[in-house]
Parts: C-alpha cells; sequence; structure tokens
C-alpha cells in the first residue's frame, strides 16, 4: 500500500484496443505498473508491442480503452504541460529558432521574456549550443534536433518526461553521447522519466528500472531492478556487471523479437 | 567526364549553363518566329513578324492609350483575387484542421469546382450588369473554390506530431491553431495564393472577351475585330510578362517571409 501513495505514475490495467476497418489489433493488454518519484524507468519491448502507446496514454493524446492511468494520485485525461514528451520523430517547430523552441512551453504560459530567457540560457548552455540559439532546425544534426526536443520539454519543469525512442533515429556513436548527455541533464532535475526503447544497451545504460514488455497484445513481461552506479559514463558498458544485466534483458527480449518477427503486422 | 553530368539525372549544373539554356529557347523560339513569318511561309495577317509586333505595341501604348486598359485589367485581377483569398484562405484553413467545416463545405465547394465560371457569365451579366462587378465576379467564381480547397490540402498536411508535441507543451485546443497550424501552413498558403494569381489572370482575359469596354481582353477582342495580329500578339505577350512579374514578386515575398524554409524554398 506504501508503494501505491508514493508511486509518481500508476498504470492500473491499461488495454488498448485500436478498431481497425477489418480487424480489431489489441496493442496494450492489462498493463499495470507503478514509476517512483525521480525514477527512471526504461520500457523495452519488440516494434509494435504498444510500448508508445503507454507514452501516449499518458501524455494523454490517446485514452486508454480500459484501466486508469494516474499522476501523484489523480487520473489522466488529456494532455497538459505536466507532462513533457519527446518524440522519435523530429518535431522541433520549423518556423522557430533554437532558443524559440525552448521557450515555447514557457511562452505558452505566459511568463515574462527575463523569465523565459533565464530558463532557455540555462538549457542552451547545458545542451552545448551555445552560438545556435538563432539557428533554425533545418540547420541543426539530428543529435541537436533532439538535445533542443529534451531541453524544449525540461524547459517546461514537467513532472514525468515521457521519452518515445528519442534517439532511434540517430547513429550508433550519437547515441551513445546522447545518453550520457540525457543523464547529465537529468543528474540535475532528477524528473522521473519513462523512456521506450528497442535498444538493449540503451535500457541498461539508462534505466533504473527496467520493463520487458512481451510481444503483441503488450503485457509487461519483466520487472528488472538495474544495479548499477548512479554516475554513468560509456565506459559502465563494459564491465561484467553491465554484461550480466544486459545477457539477462537480452535472453527475454529475444524471444518476444522472435515472436513479433512472425506475426503480421 | 563533365559533359556526362549534365545528362546525370537530378545532378545540379553550373548557373551558368542553366541561365544560358534557357536564353536559349527564348532565341530558339524568336528564330522559329523570324523564319516562319520573313520568308513568308505564314503571311502576316495570320502571325506578323516580330519587329512588327513590336512596332505595334510602341504605337498601341502611344496612341491607344495601352496603360489604362493594362490598370483596367490589374484592378478586376487584383480585387478578384483578394476578394477570393480573403474567404478561401480562412475557409480552407478551418476545412483542413476541423472534420465538421470539412464535412459542411468539402463537397459543395468540390461540386461548384467542376461547373466553368466561364458557363456562369450569362447568369453574373444578368444579376449584376456588365459593369466592373460582372467582371470581377468571374475572377472571384473562377479562383475561389480551387483556392479553398488547395489550402484545405495544405492545412492538412501539417505533422500530427507537431500538434501532440504542442499539446504536451501546455498549447489548448484554439492555441493549435494560432501557435501550430497557421505558421507551419503558411509557407504553403502563399505558394497557393502565388499559383491561384495565375488561374486569375486566365478568367481575367475570359471575363474582360464579353461585354468589356476596357482592358487587356478587350483590346485583344478588338484587335481581332480589325484583324490587327500584330495588337493580339502584344496584348498576349503583356499579360504573360505582368504574370511572371508577380510570380517573382511571390517568390521573392516567400523568400523573406520564411527564412526558416532554407533557400529557394520548396
Amino acid at each position: 500500500m506504501t508503494e501505491m501513495t508514493q508511486a509518481k505514475v500508476i498504470i492500473d490495467g491499461v488495454s488498448k484496443i485500436f478498431t481497425g476497418k477489418e480487424r480489431q489489433v489489441t496493442a496494450l493488454a492489462e498493463a499495470s505498473f507503478t514509476v517512483a518519484p525521480s525514477e527512471f524507468v526504461t520500457i523495452l519491448g519488440p516494434s509494435g508491442c504498444g510500448k508508445s502507446t503507454i507514452l501516449k496514454i499518458l501524455a494523454g493524446l490517446e485514452e486508454p480503452t480500459s484501466g486508469r492511468v494516474l499522476l501523484d494520485g489523480r487520473e489522466i485525461t488529456g494532455p497538459g504541460s505536466d507532462r513533457g514528451m519527446v518524440f522519435q520523430t523530429y518535431t522541433l517547430f520549423p518556423w522557430l529558432s533554437v532558443r524559440e523552441n525552448i521557450e515555447f512551453g514557457l511562452d505558452v504560459a505566459g511568463k515574462s521574456k527575463q523569465e523565459r530567457k533565464d530558463v532557455s540560457d540555462h538549457y542552451i548552455e547545458k545542451i552545448g549550443l551555445k552560438g545556435f540559439e538563432t539557428f533554425f532546425p533545418r540547420d541543426l544534426s539530428g543529435g541537436m534536433k533532439q538535445r533542443v526536443a529534451i531541453a524544449r520539454a525540461l524547459a517546461n519543469d514537467p513532472e514525468v518526461l515521457l521519452m518515445d525512442e528519442p534517439f532511434g533515429a540517430l547513429d550508433a556513436q550519437t547515441r551513445t553521447v546522447m545518453q550520457e548527455l540525457l543523464l547529465t541533464v537529468w543528474d540535475e532535475s532528477h524528473k522521473t522519466i519513462l523512456f521506450v526503447t528497442h535498444d538493449v544497451d540503451e535500457a541498461v545504460f539508462l534505466g533504473d528500472t527496467i520493463y520487458v514488455m512481451t510481444a503483441r497484445p503488450g503485457r509487461i513481461k519483466a520487472k528488472i531492478a538495474v544495479d548499477l552506479p548512479n554516475q554513468r559514463t560509456f565506459d559502465l558498458k563494459l564491465t561484467d556487471n553491465f554484461m550480466c544485466i544486459k545477457k539477462e534483458v537480452m535472453g527475454l527480449i529475444r524471444e518476444e523479437a522472435w515472436k513479433a518477427a512472425n506475426t503480421n503486422t | 567526364m563533365v559533359k556526362c553530368k549534365l545528362l546525370t539525372p537530378k545532378a545540379d549544373i553550373p548557373a551558368s549553363v542553366y541561365v544560358a539554356l534557357s536564353a536559349l529557347t527564348f532565341a530558339l523560339f524568336a528564330a522559329i518566329w523570324s523564319a516562319l513569318t520573313y520568308s513568308d511561309l505564314i503571311p502576316p495577317m495570320f502571325l506578323p513578324p516580330p519587329d512588327k509586333v513590336v512596332k505595334d505595341g510602341a504605337l498601341l501604348f502611344s496612341e491607344f492609350d495601352l496603360m489604362s486598359d493594362i490598370w483596367a485589367s490589374v484592378f478586376r485581377v487584383t480585387v478578384g483575387f483578394l476578394l477570393a483569398a480573403v474567404i478561401a484562405v480562412p475557409l480552407g484553413i478551418m476545412m483542413g484542421s476541423l472534420k465538421v467545416c470539412e464535412a459542411l463545405a468539402e463537397p459543395m465547394l468540390s461540386f461548384i469546382r467542376y461547373m466553368p465560371a466561364s458557363a456562369f457569365i450569362p447568369l453574373f451579366i444578368l444579376w449584376l450588369g456588365i459593369g466592373e462587378s460582372e467582371k470581377i465576379a468571374v475572377i472571384f467564381f473562377g479562383t475561389f473554390f480551387p483556392l479553398a480547397l488547395m489550402i484545405m490540402d495544405v492545412t492538412k498536411n501539417v505533422a500530427h506530431d507537431l500538434i501532440d508535441t504542442a499539446y504536451t507543451l501546455g498549447v489548448s485546443r484554439w492555441g493549435v491553431f494560432r501557435r501550430i497550424i497557421l505558421p507551419a501552413s503558411m509557407p504553403g498558403i502563399v505558394d497557393t495564393l502565388r499559383i491561384a494569381f495565375g488561374w486569375a489572370w486566365t478568367y481575367l482575359v475570359v471575363a474582360e472577351i464579353v461585354a468589356a469596354g476596357s482592358g487587356l481582353g478587350f483590346m485583344i477582342m478588338q484587335a481581332q475585330r480589325f484583324l490587327k495580329t500584330g495588337n493580339i500578339i502584344v496584348g498576349i505577350i503583356i499579360i504573360g510578362v505582368i504574370g511572371i512579374m508577380i510570380d517573382i514578386v511571390f517568390k521573392w515575398l516567400y523568400a523573406r517571409m520564411f527564412p526558416w524554409m532554407g533557400k529557394g524554398g520548396r
């Protein structure tokens, strides 16, 4: 019971059924788990397992077919600025500069110019884009764009940060850099994060807790507590401890990946 | 190997080569025209030689007050086009963003779009007489319906992820219009207006050929009556020149308004 009262996010028996013209697709089947305040949760699963759907429901962009989703004990009924989201696709507003993108949420909230500038200055520094303030998104690399997207979500000071494969479109090297950068930014704010990925390395490296999902219909298959130090840098990925957890997770996900590969979507 | 590159699909060519090739087409056109006319292969009554057309043009400006015809036409096109744009742009945006508006207006607009504007001229004359309002009505009618439908398509193409992102940043439903749909579709809207202005010019001549007392279309009709073929050609060329000038203005405006789109736009 203490877990229930302390939890930041509660996913309680959430199902999502998409009704198409010819058939119904159950994306999520009775998924339940809780997230503690300041916990970094990674959700790992094969493609099409409904892991992104969980985030969309949390963001209030989709409604669950059944079940409830709670944030700080209140049921989520629609989108709001208390839940920031970073998408896999590049979603910077192309008509706004880097600074204007980061300040977007603050502008919506009616914050003063000085206040907006203070916050954007801080995040521009933090994500290492000093000198790029006036650039438009089209002049940024993929990694830079996602850094701005993360800054934009954090600048709004949300209760929870939802990340839907934010580094999925980046090359392997950039991805490693971004993972470290995310941990640095996280270290400062310690937001509650739900991070969806299909990359085992990423899930282990970033998460305090990993939820492994089954192939469709998506259920929570396993919960793995990642027993690794809090200060993480890339060399951690070469340690025995890391390998050990990775092996365990890979065993779990492999089975599901096979199932997913053998069902037509 | 350099020569090969000119024929490589989608490969860039030097700007100088591009300009030279474009000029070549114009030169070739003038050469064929000259060859056909100076050799008397085509009698001047059907197609006068270039120098005759230039002389006719000069005469039209100096003796027959061509400028006032041009102004009359530009006025009609501009008013008709602006009226169409002022209604079509907001309507198109609403149709593209709200399914309710689309359901209300889209089928009707699509239906009317297939009715030729020129067929409505008798009706417009009956309702509005043969004054300016009738000409403007024809241009409005020809431009408005396709314009509204194209603006709808532009608005529909705004990426849904951008709208979702805005919601997660605290934007309300009304805010999504102002902060996302409007700025995201603006370049497409300006580009569509540029194309629509071209249609407006086409309908101008349709409007002025029937029951007009001034304007380029009227001048062309008069010239045909008196077999002044040179004047017809002058009129056509002037319409073309004004059209391309307006096109250039729109493209310049586009580059100035949307620096975030990159050089040259789409």
